[in-house]
């Protein structure tokens, strides 16, 4: 259990998906302009990447290993994904009509959103067991919703600041992203 | 107004060069780019990717029907970036050790996604090769000039295809900026060149 609390910290914190292991920039970037969408990007985040994680290490571990078709990884995962977030959309239009309302547009986004395949990869790669693979993903997730809502917390504060012209925009936003990330640099050596 | 074949493909270089231009695939350009071996050779893995699936859906854009199109999209890329991962292990493996899992996640690059859906499923084959190219030469140049001053500040050497190989560069008295490696110095980098890219063409 205390590893898994470690495991957990370390991928939130120090191993952060966004500012620590560049994936997912796209997004960060993208929704990063309101809280409103940032909140609902990271909710969308959290809810697929647990799946994701969750399915991709059974497509490997029951499918790829034993027929040894370890070099569709990319091909198959991707279509588990793509398959995964269509699916999720469909299923909460029907049941959960509010919550479909709040994540709406961001599922369709998450399926060529690379923290997602990112972190089903690492999973693979680090040989966790299913247990593992589903902690880290929620965790991965978690650091994900952090940070992106922590820097549209900022980027709101920037919208009222006075930037020079050619800074504008996403150039001071990568600056600022450039700043969050020292901050989670020092988490470094935590774990 | 068509654009003439040799302004689809010089438009990558500079008008449209990602990631600049179009703020896509921003993180194999931060992850990669700590020297300027890796940032060359995702450049190429790139640039391969895109030139085969821009030719592919551009040669069956009459049969992917227009509703399922991402997902063809996605297949065929999917099957190039295997291609290149399978040659990257046999021929280049240090760098394929190096690049790890951003080689599978070309998959996802929106480059070339949006190459597919925005280029190669309205034109022809040649005109989807050539804009292919001019965009992942332009990937890859992006990717050079931010690895070069990544590794130049981070560690005052710089390695060219280890064949050419400057050590020290400012002196051996230079404290080599660790910052520059790291993942702060990618983004601040990163920012900061598309500033001077702006100052530099108006747009």
């Amino acid at each position: 259990m205390g590893d898994l609390i470690v495991l957990a910290i370390s991928c939130i914190l120090v191993n952060n998906i966004l500012l620590a292991q560049y994936l997912g920039n796209c997004p960060f970037l993208g929704t990063s302009k309101k809280m409103e969408t940032a909140v609902g990007m990271a909710m969308a985040v959290v809810f697929v990447l647990v799946l994701a994680g969750a399915i991709t290490w059974v497509t490997q571990t029951y499918f790829l290993n034993p027929l040894k078709l370890g070099y569709l990884q990319t091909i198959a995962f991707i279509v588990v994904i793509a398959s995964l977030v269509q699916f999720v959309e469909m299923f909460l239009k029907k049941s959960i009509p509010a919550l479909y309302r709040g994540l709406g547009i961001f599922l369709p986004l998450i399926t060529t959103n690379c923290a997602v395949l990112g972190v089903c990869l690492i999973n693979i790669k680090e040989e966790y067991t299913f247990l593992e693979t589903i902690v880290t993903s929620f965790a991965y997730a978690v650091g994900f919703g952090l940070a992106l809502i922590l820097f549209a917390g900022v980027r709101e504060r920037i919208l009222l600041a006075r930037v020079p012209k050619p800074l504008q925009d996403t150039s001071i936003g990568l600056v600022t992203a450039g700043m969050l990330s020292l901050a989670f640099f020092a988490f470094k050596g935590m774990v | 107004m068509p654009r003439s074949l040799t302004q689809e493909f010089t438009k990558g270089l500079w008008d449209e060069i990602p990631p600049f231009r179009l703020v896509l695939g921003l993180c194999p350009v931060l992850a990669v780019t700590k020297t300027l071996e890796n940032g060359i050779g995702m450049g190429v893995a790139t640039t391969f990717v895109l030139v085969f699936s821009n030719i592919l859906v551009s040669s069956l854009r009459k049969v992917i029907p227009s509703k399922v199109r991402i997902a063809c999209f996605i297949l065929v890329i999917a099957t190039f970036v295997i291609v290149v991962e399978l040659l990257s292990q046999a021929f280049t493996y240090e760098l394929y050790l190096k690049l790890g899992i951003f080689i599978p996640l070309i998959v996802v690059n929106c480059i070339v996604l949006g190459r597919s859906e925005a280029f190669a499923y309205k034109f022809g084959v040649f005109r989807s090769l050539l804009d292919g190219l001019g965009i992942g030469i332009g990937f890859t140049l992006a990717l050079a000039a931010l690895g070069t001053l990544r590794e130049v500040i981070g560690s005052g050497n710089l390695t060219i295809w280890g064949a050419l190989k400057f050590t020290d560069l400012f002196g051996p008295a230079f404290q080599p900026f660790q910052f520059m490696i790291e993942a702060p110095g990618a983004f601040v980098c990163l920012g900061l060149m598309l500033c001077g890219m702006n100052l530099l063409g108006k747009k």
